[in-house]
C-alpha cells in the first residue's frame, strides 16, 4: 500500500532522512521508534507532503502512485492522513464546520456533490461516539483552549471522518493522561481493518500496548537500523537506544 | 480654488440657509474661525504622519449638492441589514430622505440633526450636549461643526430601549462630479437606556465623495450603547470618522469599525471616561487590497478610578494597501484600578502592503493593569500544513486561516443577523467559499 524507497530528504541543505526503504502493506501496523532527533516526525511530514522538505533521492509510493510533486491536500485525497504532535488551533472555525470543510472539498476533488447536511450529522455522531466525545465539544473553535488530550482525540476523530488508507499517527501519545490513552487506542483499534494501514510514531513503547504493531522499526540518524516484531519495542523499553546506536556505528 | 478656500468661501452661502440668530450658529462661527486657522492636517503633524490628504484637496468637491435625489427600495436594499427590521434614517447626497427613511418619536426620539437644531422643543438638549465632547480644536471636527445642519439625533430617555436597532445611512448618488459630505449625528442614551445603531456610509457611484463625519455620543450611568461602523464603500470614497464619546458611571460603550473598502478612510475614536465602573470597547476588523488606506486612530482617557477599556484590532493586508494603527491610552493620576488592553495584529499577504501599528501609553497612576501587544506577521506555515493535510487546497486553507484571524474580534457583536453578515463580508472579501453556513 505504502512503498518507501531508498527516501533521503533535506532541509536547508542539511540531509535529515537518509535513505528510509519500508513497505506496509493493507492491514498492517507498523512502529517506528527511535531517540529524539531521528528523524521521526520528518519522515511523517515528508510522506504527507510538507513542502519544507525537499526530497533529493528516493521515493514515496501509495498504491503504485509515485507522490513526488503531489501536494499535501490530493495527498490527503489519495488517503494519507497525519495525525499532529501539535495540532494547530484555529479560532473561529467549530469542529464541526472545520469537518464539513475538509470532506466536502475532498468530495469535490473526486467530482462529489457535497454531503448531504443530514448525512453529515450522522456520520460525526457515530464518529464522535466512537472517540466519546461530548456534543459540545465539536461547538467549540478547533483545538482552542484544547487540553492536550482533547486535541489528540479530536486528531482521531478526524481520522475517523476522514477514513484514510495510511494513517499516521506522530506521537499521539504524548500529553495523554492512561484514560485519554485508551480512549484514542481503542479508536484507532476500531478503525483498523484489512484495508487500511497505521503508522505509529512513538519515541516510547507505551502506546504500543494498546495499538499492537506487527512490525518495529528503529529510526537513527535518517535510517531504520533495526526492524522486527512487536517484541521489539520491549527490548527498547528495557534496554533504552544506546546499544543500537554503537551497533549502527559498527 | 483649494478646498479650503472654498469651504471658507462656502460658509457665507451656508448661513444664507440657517437660522444664524440660533445660539448653535455662535458655535459654527467659533469653529470655522478655528478651521480657517488651522486649515487641513498635513504629514507634519504627528498624528497624521502616516495619512496624507493633499490629493483629496486638489479635487472640485461640490459642498452643497444642487438637487434631491431619489433612489429606489430595491436598488439599495443590499445595504441595509434587510434581514431584520430596523429604525432607518437615510441620506441621499446628504439630504434626508423620508422615503427610505423610518423614524420614531414613540417614547424615544430617532430623527434628525436638522430638527433638533432648529426646533424650539429639543433646545434644552441641544444646549446640554451638542459639541460639548467633540473637540473644539482639532481642526476636521472644527470643519464639520462650521456647516454642522443635518445628520441622525437619538435621545434614548431613562431606562428605555428602542425596540429595534437603528440603521443611519448615507448614500452618494454622483448626481454631482464630485461630493463632499459632512454628517453630524447626535446621540444621547440616558440613566438605565440602550441603543444599537448600524452606520454605513455607501457611494453608488465612480465620481470623488469625501465625508468628514463627527458624531458625538453620551452614555449616561448604566447606559449601553453598541455601535457598529461598515465601512466597504466605493474605490472613489474617502471618509474620516470623527466620533467622541463621553461615558458616566457603569456605562458601556462598545464600537466595531469593520474596514473593507473605500479609498481612504480616517477613524479618530476618541473614548472620555468620565465615571467610575465604566467599560469602553473598540473592536476592528480591516481586511484591504488594491491601493486602500485605512487609519485607525483611538484615543481613550482614563480620568476616574475602576474603569476598565478594551482594544481588539486586526488587520489583513493586501496589494499596495497601507493601513495604520494608533493607540493612545491616557490613565490619569486619580484613576486608579484601571484596566487596559490593547491589541493589534496584522498579516501581510503581499509585499507591498504596509502596516503602522503604534501603541501610545501615558500612565500617570501607579496601581493600574495596562497591557498591549501588536504583531505584523505572515500566515503561518504550519497552520497552513495543517489544513491541506485535511484536504483543504492551499488556497482555501489560506483562506480559512485569516477568516479564523478576523473571525475572533465578532464574538462581541450583538446582532446575530449582523454578525453573519460581518462574516459573509468577510468570506467574501478574503474570496473564500467556507463551505458551510455561516
Amino acid at each position: 500500500m505504502l512503498k518507501i524507497k531508498n527516501l533521503h530528504a533535506q532541509v536547508d541543505d542539511k540531509e535529515i532522512l537518509k535513505g528510509i526503504n519500508l513497505e506496509i502493506k493493507a492491514g498492517e501496523v507498523h512502529a517506528i521508534m527511535g531517540p529524539n532527533g531521528s528523524g521521526k516526525s520528518t519522515l511523517a511530514e515528508v510522506i504527507a507532503g510538507k513542502e519544507e522538505f525537499e526530497v533529493t533521492e528516493g521515493s514515496v509510493e501509495l498504491d503504485g502512485e509515485d507522490l513526488e510533486d503531489v501536494a499535501p491536500e490530493e495527498r490527503a485525497h489519495k488517503g494519507i492522513f497525519l495525525s499532529f504532535q501539535y495540532p494547530v488551533e484555529i479560532p473561529g472555525v467549530s469542529v464541526t464546520n472545520f469537518m464539513k470543510t475538509a470532506i466536502n472539498e475532498s468530495r469535490k476533488a473526486k467530482g462529489l456533490e457535497d454531503m448531504p447536511a443530514n448525512e453529515m450529522l450522522k456520520l460525526i455522531r457515530e464518529k464522535s461516539e466512537l472517540l466519546e466525545i461530548d456534543r459540545k465539544f465539536l461547538s467549540r473553535s478547533l483545538n482552542e483552549g484544547f487540553s492536550g488530550g482533547e486535541k489528540k482525540r479530536n486528531e482521531i476523530f478526524q481520522m475517523a471522518m476522514l477514513e484514510p488508507k495510511v494513517a499516521i499517527l506522530d506521537e499521539t501519545d504524548s500529553g495523554l493522561d492512561i484514560d485519554a490513552l485508551r480512549i484514542v487506542a481503542n479508536g484507532v483499534n476500531k478503525l483498523k481493518s484489512k484495508d487500511n494501514a497505521v503508522l505509529v510514531i512513538t519515541h516510547y513503547q507505551r502506546l504500543l500496548d494498546y495499538i499492537v504493531p506487527d512490525f518495529v522499526h528503529v529510526l537513527h540518524d535518517g535510517k531504520i537500523v533495526k526492524s522486527g516484531g512487536k517484541e521489539l519495542a520491549l527490548e527498547l523499553e528495557e534496554k533504552g537506544y544506546d546499544w543500537l546506536k554503537q551497533e549502527a556505528a559498527i | 480654488m483649494d478646498l479650503k478656500d472654498k469651504l471658507i468661501s462656502s460658509f457665507m452661502a451656508f448661513e444664507n440657509n440657517v437660522d444664524v440668530e440660533h445660539p448653535v450658529h455662535d458655535v459654527r462661527t467659533e469653529a470655522i474661525k478655528n478651521f480657517e486657522k488651522k486649515g487641513f492636517p498635513t504629514k507634519k503633524e504627528e498624528a497624521w504622519k502616516y495619512t496624507s490628504l493633499n490629493s483629496l484637496q486638489k479635487i472640485d468637491f461640490s459642498i452643497f449638492p444642487k438637487e434631491e435625489n431619489a433612489l429606489e427600495y430595491k436598488d439599495v436594499k443590499k445595504y441595509f441589514l434587510h434581514e431584520i427590521d430596523t429604525y432607518k434614517i437615510v441620506f441621499i447626497d446628504g439630504i434626508y430622505s423620508s422615503y427610505l427613511s423610518e423614524t420614531t418619536h414613540d417614547g424615544v426620539d430617532i430623527c434628525l440633526m436638522s430638527a433638533a437644531l432648529t426646533k424650539p422643543m429639543y433646545q434644552p438638549v441641544i444646549d446640554v450636549y451638542f459639541n460639548k465632547v467633540a473637540s473644539k480644536d482639532e481642526s476636521l471636527t472644527t470643519l464639520n461643526t462650521a456647516f454642522s445642519r443635518e445628520g441622525a439625533y437619538i435621545y434614548i430617555p431613562k431606562n428605555k430601549m428602542p425596540r429595534k436597532p437603528i440603521e443611519i445611512l448615507h448614500f452618494a448618488t454622483g448626481n454631482e462630479a464630485s461630493l463632499m459630505l459632512q454628517p453630524r449625528n447626535l446621540i444621547i442614551v440616558e440613566e438605565n437606556a440602550e441603543v444599537q445603531i448600524i452606520e454605513r456610509h455607501q457611494s453608488l457611484t465612480g465620481n470623488e465623495v469625501l465625508t468628514n463625519s463627527v458624531t458625538e455620543i453620551f452614555a449616561a450611568e448604566n447606559g449601553i450603547v453598541d455601535y457598529y461602523k461598515i465601512q466597504n464603500d466605493a474605490p472613489t470614497a474617502s471618509l474620516i470618522d470623527n466620533t467622541y464619546i463621553d461615558q458616566k458611571d457603569k456605562s458601556v460603550v462598545r464600537v466595531h469599525t469593520f474596514s473593507f473598502g473605500g479609498k481612504l478612510t480616517r477613524n479618530n475614536l476618541n473614548f472620555y471616561q468620565n465615571g467610575e465602573y465604566i467599560d469602553s470597547t473598540m473592536k476592528g476588523v480591516t481586511i484591504l487590497g488594491d491601493k486602500q488606506h485605512v487609519d485607525h486612530h483611538t484615543l481613550v482617557h482614563h480620568i476616574e478610578p475602576n474603569c476598565e477599556s478594551h482594544q481588539d484590532y486586526k488587520g489583513i493586508y493586501g496589494d499596495s494597501s497601507t493601513g495604520v494603527f494608533n493607540g493612545k491610552i491616557i490613565v490619569d493620576k486619580i484613576a486608579q484600578k484601571t484596566n487596559a488592553f490593547q491589541q493589534n495584529n496584522n498579516i501581510l499577504v503581499s509585499d507591498k502592503a504596509t502596516i503602522n501599528t503604534k501603541p501610545q501609553l501615558e500612565i500617570f497612576a501607579d496601581d493600574v493593569k495596562c497591557s498591549h501587544g501588536c504583531t505584523i506577521g505572515q500566515l503561518d506555515e504550519d497552520a497552513l500544513f495543517y489544513l491541506q493535510t485535511r484536504g483543504i487546497p492551499q488556497k482555501e486553507a489560506r483562506a480559512l486561516l485569516m477568516y479564523a484571524f478576523a473571525n475572533n474580534v465578532l464574538a462581541t457583536v450583538r446582532i446575530p443577523e449582523l454578525k453573519t453578515r460581518i462574516n459573509k463580508l468577510i468570506a467574501n472579501k478574503l474570496g473564500v467559499n467556507l463551505g458551510f453556513d455561516l
